[in-house]
């Protein structure tokens, strides 16, 4: 697992409220789950070419995003890179908007302009679905600021891949977060990888949670297959956002199973270390954990993953029946309504 | 002659210039272990080893500074983005570095470097991944902006690229990577700033680059059907493009057509339209037509983005305008 002892300042945490009620914890359970089912109709619709473009998916990670988003209120900003299905559904959009979107369909979440990297909910605070590595951080430092701003006692949580750590706006964002005391957590799931490049041969200074230090951040380490320990960091990381305006770097250790993307040949690793991975998987362990807790059955357990199945089904099903966006949509979308000056003439350039 | 596809005519040229000379180098993220995120890399660090085939993090800004800075000192790099819609996290290095440094140290430094990788869209990959920078590059008074359509002059340009002197940023296409096409064995250069005839008619021309060349060949054909002829001018280099090539088709047909990926507003399908305005206006008997991308973000819908495109409809829907 990620730094033992990284070595870096850690805030005392305000003592978070971690007993989950058994409720909470099926919960936790369903969504994983839901997630997991929704991937992998997504990976075959792919296949099917029903999907196109990029598809990065989220098996192996689910506890990550089910955990941290888990620790959030409604009034907190979410935001994300590219592989941010599983983002989406913890967040609340539904498995319809979210396979709409990936099908390019008007019914998707983001009306079938941006596909599965930008998947986008405004309802849900959920800024996105960002495909240009490490850009949305500074985004985040924004929404963040303006949380700060408006004094509306929410955060922003951010994920980031960590392969991302190693652009420059990154570091420039972090800086920042830390002078300007914006209440934010950063937090990286280290999933080993940045397309076929291990964290070894594009990072110096492991871990990476140390790079906080270099600003004064509070750093933290969490087991990213273990839902509610990546829940429990979070919810404290939360909370000195929340009420301190300390900024968190905190880094998740995680597994992706699949390739990078739907288009990644995935030769630079060993079967056999993915299967050494996948006897820490996120699902099962939380599945085993919650039989010994008598929390779930074997029939509940069932009874969930039956549904999961069902929704992921029904929300391909939706997709594929979904319209079609067409142009008269699309340059709709390009500007704002002005009110407050007068009307800009926008002449279609393209137009002979 | 042998039949390689684009992405082998690039490896071909990679290869002989690190042959030929130990300053050349390739940088880039996933160019090595991984063979290159689109292969045109494949096997080169097996062969020439990782001190010129160099991995780099997810760092466009610090590794293409990394570039300049090694020209500076002499070395020649070859550094690619796995995308050009990745490189604008780089733009200070490429505009403000690239773009002055030879010209505000008085002429002292040269800048043997070659930035390059695929841009475009196509591929439904989307409004960040899809952009066709090659006309902001052009706006740029030092860039040499170089945008290949077939194997052939994939190979000779990137050896030309390699050679020159000066920065020159290279475009490819990830639709263009699989076409196959036949490249001489024996070694040869392409000239920069050479455009190729591709067709021939006498009824209009059509100018295009990259990827959409094939598109307004796809066009030509459909309007031979209709019994009009076009030369169809491949750039090949859009900057400095071949006025003289274009002004002699011109000069034969009379109407000028230019089929552009780029969004409209000032695309490089503008200065040419405005140069042959200037210098052979007498010579039109039609305004000049531009086909570009439709002035909208690249969508991820597969219908929309093909009618955001230039596409075979548009182009005739033009033709047929200049030929009425
Ligand atoms: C600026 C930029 N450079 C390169 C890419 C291409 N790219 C997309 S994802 C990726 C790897 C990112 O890895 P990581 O941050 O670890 O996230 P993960 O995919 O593992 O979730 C790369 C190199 C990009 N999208 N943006
Ligand atoms: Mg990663």
């Amino acid at each position: 697992m990620v730094g033992e002892d990284p070595g870096v300042a850690v805030a005392e945490p305000k003592a978070a409220a971690l007993s989950l009620s058994p409720d909470q914890q099926i919960a936790l359970y369903r969504q994983m789950v839901r997630i997991r089912r929704f991937e992998e109709k997504a990976a075959q619709a792919f296949m099917r070419a029903e999907i196109k473009g990029f598809c990065h998916l989220y098996i192996g990670e689910e506890a990550v995003a089910v955990g941290a988003l888990s620790a959030l209120e409604q009034r907190d900003a979410v935001i994300t890179a590219y592989r941010d299905h599983g983002v989406a559904l913890a967040r609340g959009t539904s498995a319809r908007a979210c396979m709409a979107e990936l099908l390019g369909k008007r019914t998707g979440c983001s009306k079938g302009m941006g596909g599965s990297m930008h998947l986008f909910d405004r309802a849900h605070h959920f800024y996105g679905g960002h495909a240009i590595v490490g850009s949305h951080t500074a985004v985040a430092a924004g929404l963040a600021f303006a949380q700060q701003y408006e004094n509306t006692g929410g955060i922003t949580l951010c994920l980031l891949g960590d392969g991302a750590m190693n652009q420059g706006v990154v570091s420039e964002t972090l800086n920042l977060v830390s002078l300007w005391r914006l209440p934010i957590v950063f937090l990286i799931e280290n999933n080993e990888y940045a397309m076929g490049t291990s964290v070894a041969r594009s990072s110096a200074g492991l871990p990476l949670v140390n790079r906080g230090s270099a600003f004064d951040m509070a750093g933290r380490t969490a087991n990213g297959m273990d839902v509610e320990d990546v829940r429990a960091s979070v919810a404290e990381a939360v909370s000195l956002a929340r009420t301190e305006h300390l900024p968190t770097l905190l880094e998740v250790k995680t597994y992706r199973y699949r390739g990078h993307s739907m288009s990644d040949p995935d030769t630079y690793r060993t079967k056999q270390e993915i299967a050494e991975q996948k006897k820490n998987d996120p699902i099962f362990l939380y599945r085993k954990r919650l039989e010994e807790r008598r929390i779930l059955t074997e029939d509940l357990a069932k009874q969930i993953d039956d549904e999961a199945r069902a929704e992921a089904q029904d929300a391909l099903t939706f997709a594929e029946q979904s319209p079609e966006p067409d142009l008269e949509l699309a340059f709709s979308l390009l500007f704002s309504p002005e009110d407050r000056i007068d009307p800009v003439p926008r002449p279609r350039y393209s137009d002979i | 002659m042998a039949k390689i596809t684009y992405r082998q005519a690039l490896n071909q040229a990679l290869a002989e210039e690190m042959e030929r000379d130990p300053a050349v180098f390739l940088m880039g993220e996933e160019v090595g272990e991984y063979q290159g995120a689109f292969k045109v890399s494949q096997g080169l660090l097996q062969r020439f080893g990782p001190k010129r085939v160099v991995d780099t993090p997810i760092s466009e800004a610090a590794f293409s500074g990394v570039g300049v800075g090694a020209a500076l000192y002499g070395l020649r790099p070859v550094v690619e983005f796995m995308n050009w819609s990745f490189s604008f996290v780089a733009f200070d290095q490429l505009v403000n570095n690239v773009g002055s440094l030879r010209f505000m140290s008085g002429g002292q430094f040269d800048l043997p470097i070659v930035f390059r990788g695929p841009s475009g869209g196509g591929t439904q990959i989307g409004a960040t991944h899809s952009h066709c920078p090659e006309s902001w590059f052009a706006g740029v008074p030092v860039l040499t902006v170089v945008s290949p359509a077939f194997p052939e002059d994939a190979k000779g340009l990137l050896k030309s690229a390699i050679r020159s002197n000066n920065p020159v940023f290279f475009f490819e296409g990830e639709r263009l990577y699989g076409l196959e096409g036949e490249v001489p064995d024996a070694e040869f250069l392409t000239p920069i700033g050479q455009a190729r005839i591709c067709r021939e008619g006498g009824d209009l021309t059509i100018v295009s680059g990259g990827y959409s060349t094939h598109t307004a060949l796809s066009a030509a054909g459909a309007l031979a059907a209709d019994g009009k002829e076009a030369d169809v001018i491949d750039l090949r280099t859009i900057k400095p493009y071949d006025f003289d090539r274009i002004a002699k088709s011109v000069q034969k047909t009379n109407r000028l057509l230019i089929v552009e990926e780029n969004k409209p507003f000032a695309g490089w399908g503008a200065q040419i339209a405005y140069d042959i305005q200037h210098r052979l206006f007498d010579w039109l008997d039609a305004p000049i037509l531009r086909v570009t991308g439709l002035d909208i973000p690249q969508p991820y819908n597969a219908k929309l983005e093909g009618q955001v495109l230039p596409n075979v409809e548009r182009i005739l829907a033009a033709a047929r305008q200049l030929l009425a």
